[in-house]
């Protein structure tokens, strides 16, 4: 009895947490319009969401595509049709791996970094400050590294994946020898805008989830060195989550 | 000042790297590309009755050696025949007028390419040029269509003579089925 109990009110407790995240997203939209006034608060965080993330986002997407390219020229071969290769890799770029993985990462290199900033923000009481001064703190600080994140990701997805085919394509057609007219000819033929478009709304529903949920994380963390250390955690822990949730809904729908 | 300068150069170029990424995906993957820079080539033409498959990029090959790509593919509306324009890397010259080019598949379930033999003539093919003798892809479902009402024929003449008799007029005699249909 005391179990049923306490596992209806641990639901309870993620139900509000869900809404309050809900409520949390519904503040930031209503804000955007006016911050998108700050031009140049929004392209600091793009610079810090983004730019700052190049280099982990580009390196993890050559040696994706290059296992793309081990793995899928091992397995075609068995049906003996490595010319496919080109396709194959794209597909799985463009669609699943460019997404998602760049999502994880994202969560990782940039989400960590807004929770903990925000987080020591609160805990250091600057945002209590800026009430103070009738600065609103969402607007001047929350949504521009919201905007930011959301604006990146899809930018960093699609980098992921041209580098992640370039990288399949080095070691399918130089190293192991595809050849090279095949490989972009059947990858032409086979993969169709509507591929690269799933990936560009997986990416950017990542980038809403990914941001949100580092913000809030980072907005309402205890304001204490363990707390800031927990939303850092449960940034990417949570986000690790969604992104694996949303992407079966998203292929799913897209199906 | 100028580190705001920095910064911004930091974004633009993140956003213009982010959105040529973008642009990549969208026509390089999908669509026909823009090639590049090709070395010294010359084209050649062949009208096939049907190219299967066959794909704009593919190689043209000659014993097995690569010697060029297909660059086009239309439609000629007077003879109902496909037109494939295929370029030809200018270090193979010497490829004589009387050639054959056929379509190949690669593999089981691989890319279509084509593959030229070379024939007796003295004299070789030039820019422009267009092969005569050529040999259609090979369409799965024709075949199997043929070997069905062959068998389907020679099933009906005789009682239950074994596959291997069943087997030797389709491969023998394929012309009069054709006609039928």
């Amino acid at each position: 009895m005391k179990l049923i109990q306490e596992l209806l009110e641990s639901l309870a407790e993620a139900l509000v947490g869900l809404g309050a995240v809900m409520r949390f997203l519904l503040r930031l939209v209503a804000a955007s319009p006016r911050a998108l006034l700050r031009v140049d608060l929004i392209s600091q965080q793009i610079y810090n969401a983004g730019a700052l993330s190049l280099v982990i986002i580009m390196l993890s997407g050559l040696f994706v595509g290059m296992v793309l390219g081990l793995q899928g020229f091992q397995l075609l071969q068995r049906f003996g049709s490595e010319e496919a290769l080109g396709t194959a890799a794209t597909i799985g770029l463009v669609k699943e791996l460019g997404p998602v993985v760049t999502a994880l990462l994202f969560a990782g290199r940039a989400g960590t970094a807004l929770a903990s900033e925000l987080g020591l923000m609160r805990a250091t009481d600057q945002l209590s400050a800026m009430e103070m001064m009738a600065v609103d703190p969402i607007r001047r600080v929350v949504v521009p590294r919201f905007l930011g994140g959301v604006i990146a990701m899809p930018l960093l997805a699609a980098i992921f994946s041209v580098i992640g085919i370039y990288g399949a394509q080095l070691v399918g057609v130089q190293i192991m020898g595809v050849d090279s007219g095949s490989f972009w000819s059947q990858m032409r033929g086979a993969v169709s805008l509507s591929d690269v478009n799933e990936g560009i709304v997986k990416s950017s529903i990542f980038g809403v989830t990914c941001s949100l949920i580092a913000v809030y994380q980072g907005y309402y963390a205890v304001p204490t060195a363990e707390g800031v250390g927990r939303a850092t955690t449960r940034t990417v822990v949570t986000s690790a989550v969604f992104i694996l949730f949303l992407d079966y809904l998203i292929t799913a729908a897209f199906l | 000042m100028r580190k705001s300068r920095t910064l911004d150069l930091g974004t633009g170029s993140f956003v213009l790297l982010g959105f040529a990424a973008l642009f990549f995906l969208t026509t390089q993957t999908t669509s026909r590309g823009i090639s590049l820079a090709s070395p010294p080539h010359y084209d050649l033409t062949a009208k096939f009755d049907n190219i299967g498959d066959l794909k704009v990029g593919a190689p043209v090959s000659m014993s097995g050696v690569e010697m060029g790509r297909i660059t086009k593919i239309a439609f000629d509306s007077k003879e109902y025949k496909a037109v494939v324009t295929m370029r030809i890397d200018a270090r193979y010259n010497q490829i004589p007028t009387d050639s054959d080019a056929a379509i190949y598949t690669q593999g089981l379930l691989g890319g279509k390419f084509i593959g030229l033999t070379a024939g007796g003539a003295e004299t070789y093919l030039k820019d422009k040029d267009q092969i005569d003798f050529t040999q259609s892809a090979f369409v799965l479902e024709n075949l199997i269509g043929q070997v069905l009402a062959n068998f389907t024929k020679s099933a009906g003449g005789q009682s239950d003579s074994g596959k291997s008799k069943a087997d030797a007029p389709a491969v023998a005699e394929p012309k009069p089925t054709e006609k039928t249909k």
